[in-house]
């Protein structure tokens, strides 16, 4: 039985088939609408996450499943001391297959451990987020044919987010990458990220900080938040917040077929005028979400047994 | 010049890294031991000046895991009848199971009664990650 903790539990060859049924999902998704019938999806949140849940519910009834579960640890039977281990060994009973958000980081893991479904990590504090890296790569998928052969800017808070790591640590495994880390000093990738992850891979990279000085280069610019309270003071704040807010002006250097992502939720890390902007790809990239993890609810259930399967 | 009784069957820890010795007898558990066990620190090492030597009476066999993880640079010398029978040099492992806590107060570790489970990331610096949350174990873990 398979589940999906880390965004590398499945190798490239599989995470291109799954990210082909999802287009095909997308493509057609009358042919898939009973295809979950009869099964239900639990949605284990230990913490809220109203947007995650409701595109992994939205996945399921899609296709024709039930789910249920509960979006808070108050509501969960954690709030009377039961280990997370004793939680999922229940629901292996009430449901199928389960998706898992918690404020601990490897929970998701633990309850792979002791699951009799398959487990999907729907985000463990600040540590995975599985389903969003696949959502990531079907978007750059879908907007350049290819994950590989691609120059990305990967532009605000490189140092605590998430979804950024993530997204490396996949790409890497692509070939031809080119990776531009555009961030202010304060926040740029963790040394993990450069000697572990880049650096051992052999593809190029480089760090600035402005992202007016790489424009032109990109493929694809992923975008995330540059939150006030991770600068130790004001002053740097003030002289850099411009740098990491993507406007029309900044984009006029840019290619005719950039590809602006973002994971959302944005602030105003992204000026509401680029959203007309036919490269504004960041609410499409969402919507994508679902197919991704309909075809990943299927895919672990083995109801599209050649998607995960053993490699020679 | 300090005296201690050579061992007739029992293992000796050698050249161990200066100041290592007491965490070698912490992790490998010598204190449930009921036998002899003799920690000499600071002994005069002619490659690196100074070192600590473990000596444990009637025990066969440690877990060599755990010294590879504090120091593998010791040797266990196994000794058998007053004779030395072999001689072993500890691997970096691969995982630490149950060896060292994750201090990543975030970790799952830190509410559930799970393994303390490690991996080697980075073996050229000796860099372990929990296996749960990939919090790089602080290197004062060695001792």
């Amino acid at each position: 039985m398979r589940h999906l903790i880390d965004p590398l539990d499945f190798t490239v060859s599989e995470t291109e088939r799954l990210l082909g049924l999802a287009q095909q999902i997308m493509d057609r998704p009358g042919d898939f609408a009973r295809r979950c019938e009869g099964r239900i999806l639990a949605t284990l949140f230990f913490e809220p996450s109203t947007r995650t849940r409701l595109s992994f519910e939205s996945a399921m009834l899609r296709l024709g499943g039930q789910v249920l579960g509960f979006s808070s640890a108050q509501s969960s039977s954690a709030s009377k001391g039961e280990s997370v281990a004793d939680t999922i060994r229940m629901i292996s009973g009430y449901a199928d297959i389960a998706a898992m958000r918690h404020f601990k980081e490897g929970a998701p893991l633990v309850a792979s451990r002791y699951a009799k479904i398959p487990v999907i990590n729907a985000g463990d504090g600040g540590h995975q987020h599985p389903t969003q890296t696949l959502t990531d790569l079907f978007m750059i998928r879908r907007s350049r044919g290819k994950a590989g052969g691609l120059t990305i800017g990967l532009c605000g808070d490189l140092k605590f987010g998430r979804t950024v790591h993530s997204l490396i640590k996949s790409l890497v495994r692509y070939p031809n990458m080119r990776f531009v880390l555009i961030s202010p000093e304060e926040l740029r990738a963790p040394g993990y990220i450069l000697k572990e992850v880049l650096a051992p891979s052999g593809h190029p990279y480089t760090e600035v900080l402005r992202m007016e000085e790489v424009m032109p280069q990109l493929d694809v610019l992923y975008m995330t938040r540059v939150q006030r309270e991770r600068f130790f003071n004001e002053e740097d704040y003030v002289r850099l917040k411009d740098s990491y807010i993507l406007t029309p002006e900044k984009l006029r250097a840019a290619k005719q077929d950039l590809a602006i992502l973002h994971p959302l939720p944005r602030v105003n890390e992204i000026h509401k005028a680029v959203d007309e902007d036919p490269r504004a790809l960041y609410f499409e990239q969402a919507r994508g979400g679902v197919f991704v993890r309909m075809a990943l609810i299927l895919a672990l259930l083995g109801l599209e047994p050649d998607i995960l399967r053993e490699e020679n | 010049m300090l005296n201690i009784d050579s061992i007739e069957n029992g293992i000796v820890i050698d050249h161990i890294t200066a100041g290592r010795g007491m965490r070698v007898y912490e992790l490998l558990e010598l204190h449930k031991l009921d036998t002899c066990v003799a920690i000499i620190r600071n002994a005069r090492s002619s490659k690196f000046g100074k070192k600590d030597i473990i000596k444990i009476e009637g025990v066969m066999d440690i877990d060599l895991d755990v010294l590879g993880f504090i120091d593998d640079h010791a040797t266990v010398c196994v000794i058998r009848d007053g004779q030395l029978a072999e001689k072993k040099r500890p691997k970096l492992p691969r995982r630490l199971v149950n060896i060292v806590k994750c201090r990543n107060p975030r970790c799952v570790t830190s509410a559930e009664d799970v393994e303390q489970e490690f991996y080697l990331c980075d073996e050229e610096n000796h860099r372990y990650r929990c296996r749960y949350c990939e919090q790089l174990l602080d290197g004062s873990s060695r001792g």
